[in-house]
């Protein structure tokens, strides 16, 4: 009998695989080896930086740190707060918005059905940079009184506003082809809402530089208070993410026959959209525009494991948290005064990888 | 294994597919007028008629992809009042032209028919997975469970949907013109597939048509539309007559009748 077997979709009987056919997907293997992965590059992130104790202490003294382990790591208590209260958040933030902007991005591109679409598409990074510009110039004598940092915070809530706004245009006229005009609006509403915190900036070109270096990804200063800020809403928007990824399979086959299929497609959109902006505007407004993570991480963990939606966004969390720790090394290592934003990094190093990926991706799917 | 699998597949018995003066407009555009039909349970209705006539309007209404006047019933009970996955489990629809991802695996499209069985968080389950596994067996589409979508020949492509509609355990399984892109050897393979397991499983079939001979040979009876009304209605040998065709089609066609009661529509030159 023909090899028949449900498991053929698992199937790890065939050693060789032709480009033509799907990678066989060997269950969670991937999910274990993507964590390790993850926590290699979570601990490698802890021993860079300058002053600490020399760096391959650091492995010791976190074993010691586990319970029921005794080791002698010989990092002293000074030493210790170095990688504690200025490295370690520095690192977890990375992670968390890595993590966060790569399963936004995925989600976008299910939900849009379009590869190119960041998790800024919809105007969340315009809405905060414009909400930080006001925190900067109009606005900071209003907010100066305020408990929280007002400029995340307003960033925050720019961000959420600006994407409403696009989800109310787009949504309004576009009747069934909701996910096209989105798009549109996108494209158009983050065109306005730069050209207005364009013209403020203009009024006060005294803060450019400092609006600037805030708007522009960075990690640096970061601390255990902004991890605390932003867990929660990346834990609440991937639990949401995580649990639409087979409406996002569903969805490739487009709305019409998703819906025959018995989808309730606006209703999957609308809540996978409200969740990866909610998550996209946390990491924005406490990191900055980190541009391209959300593009590249997607798409090199289809190149790796296959584009179907339930293993890309789980995978996907776990190499974005990495990519972005790695890309925030070289910031961390050189400590150069007129520190390189870890914005301009990411897109440095990810356009000419995402160029090799796009070609990988062309030869195996032109076959 | 695949044996056992397919008696639980063969259990679902038919269902009748009745319009009550189903319509459509698209704007102020009307694409069909108010029509009744009732296709009984385990029947094949064709429908045919020239470009624009309102066959795919027709389809599009009864799956509720545009906004329509009248109803539809499946054995008796009006289709807006059931859920849409409950809808989904009891008509599958096959698009004119179905988008089929590129990198999507042949078994993880066919699995996506099983969808209006798995709940809204949930994942499919084993039972799922075998049904798909006994679908593409019994469709002889094995070999393509692990190929990639964007890999295959347009008459593998077209089987695979047929596939998916076929996991979706619907009774009423509605076909938009399922065969315009095959050559004549797959257009004769997929409809005798779909004839075959029409008979089998008590199918329901309502299929769009371009090819005039195809649509007389498999369904039981053909219905002729003309800018979004029923111009004519019954055997094919009675609508598949050479004054009808050159009324509604506009083409100079004439009409043989094999002894076998086949209608052959042939085209001729002026």
């Amino acid at each position: 009998m023909a090899a028949t077997s449900p498991t053929v979709a698992s199937g790890a009987a065939v050693p060789v695989v032709p480009a033509t056919t799907v990678r066989p997907w060997r269950g969670g293997w991937w999910y274990v080896g993507a964590a390790a992965v993850t926590l290699v590059v979570l601990i490698v992130g802890a021993m860079m930086g300058p002053a600490g104790p020399p760096p391959w202490r650091i492995p010791l003294e976190l074993l010691d740190r586990l319970p029921l382990i005794g080791v002698d790591s010989g990092v002293t208590d000074r030493e210790w707060n170095i990688v504690w209260q200025v490295r370690m958040p520095r690192v977890v933030l990375g992670a968390l918005v890595g993590a966060m902007l790569s399963i936004a991005g995925a989600s976008y591109q299910g939900v849009f059905r379009n590869p190119l679409v960041d998790p800024y598409l919809l105007g969340a990074a315009a809405g905060a940079g414009l909400g930080a510009t006001l925190v900067f110039t109009v606005l900071r004598s209003a907010t100066a009184g305020w408990p929280v940092d007002p400029a995340p915070a307003m960033a925050f809530v720019c961000a959420l506003a600006t994407v409403l706004v696009t989800y109310v245009v787009g949504a309004s006229f576009g009747g069934s082809r909701t996910g096209a005009t989105l798009v549109l609006a996108g494209v158009a509403v983050t065109s306005l809402v730069t050209a207005i915190q364009t013209f403020i900036l203009q009024r006060n070109v005294d803060v450019v530089r400092e609006v600037y270096s805030w708007i522009l990804g960075r990690l640096s200063n970061s601390t255990w208070d902004d991890v605390k800020l932003v867990t929660p809403y990346v834990v609440v928007s991937s639990v949401v993410l995580l649990l639409h990824r087979r409406h996002l399979d569903l969805l490739r086959v487009g709305d019409d026959e998703a819906a025959t299929l018995g989808a309730p497609v606006a209703r999957v959109r609308l809540v996978v959209v409200a969740a990866a902006t909610l998550g996209t505007a946390a990491a924005v407004s406490v990191s900055g525009l980190i541009g391209f993570v959300g593009i590249v991480v997607p798409h090199l963990v289809r190149l790796l494991a296959g584009a179907s939606y339930r293993r890309l966004l789980p995978l996907t969390m776990f190499v974005g948290a990495s990519f972005l720790v790695l890309a925030d090394v070289p910031g961390r290592v050189l400590t150069d005064p007129a520190e390189t934003p870890l914005g301009v990094v990411t897109a440095f190093l990810g356009a000419p990888f995402f160029i090799v990926v796009l070609r990988a991706r062309a030869t195996r799917i032109g076959q | 294994m695949s044996e056992r699998v397919f008696e639980r597949a063969n259990r679902h018995h038919g269902a009748s597919l009745e319009l009550r003066g189903l319509a459509v407009h698209y704007g102020r555009r009307v694409a069909l007028q108010p029509i009744d039909e009732l296709v009984a349970s385990g029947e094949w209705l064709g429908l045919i008629g020239p470009n624009g006539a309102g066959k795919s309007s027709l389809l599009r209404a009864v799956v509720g992809l545009v906004a329509t006047g009248g109803q539809v019933l499946v054995d008796g009970t009006p289709i807006s009042r059931i859920t849409r996955r409950r809808r989904a489990s009891l008509v599958a629809y096959v698009p004119q032209e179905p988008l089929l991802p590129d990198d999507m695996s042949g078994f993880d499209y066919v699995l996506l028919g099983r969808s209006p069985y798995v709940g809204h968080f949930a994942t499919e389950s084993r039972h799922d997975k075998e049904q798909v596994g006994a679908v593409l067996d019994r469709l002889e589409l094995t070999e393509f469970a692990r190929r990639r979508l964007g890999t295959l020949s347009g008459g593998e492509r077209q089987r695979l949907v047929i596939a998916r509609a076929l996991a979706q355990e619907a009774p009423i399984l509605l076909l938009d013109e399922p065969t315009s892109a095959l050559d004549i050897g797959h257009q004769q393979q997929a409809l005798e597939l779909v004839a075959r397991l029409r008979v089998e499983q008590g199918l329901t079939v309502v299929a769009a048509m371009h090819d005039l001979t195809l649509a007389g040979l498999y369904a039981d009876r053909l219905t002729l539309l003309f800018e979004g009304h029923r111009v004519a209605a019954g055997p094919a040998a009675d609508v598949l007559r050479a004054d009808v065709l050159a009324e509604f089609y506009g083409a100079r066609v004439s009409v043989h009748h094999e002894p076998d009661g086949t209608v052959v529509v042939i085209p001729r030159r002026g």
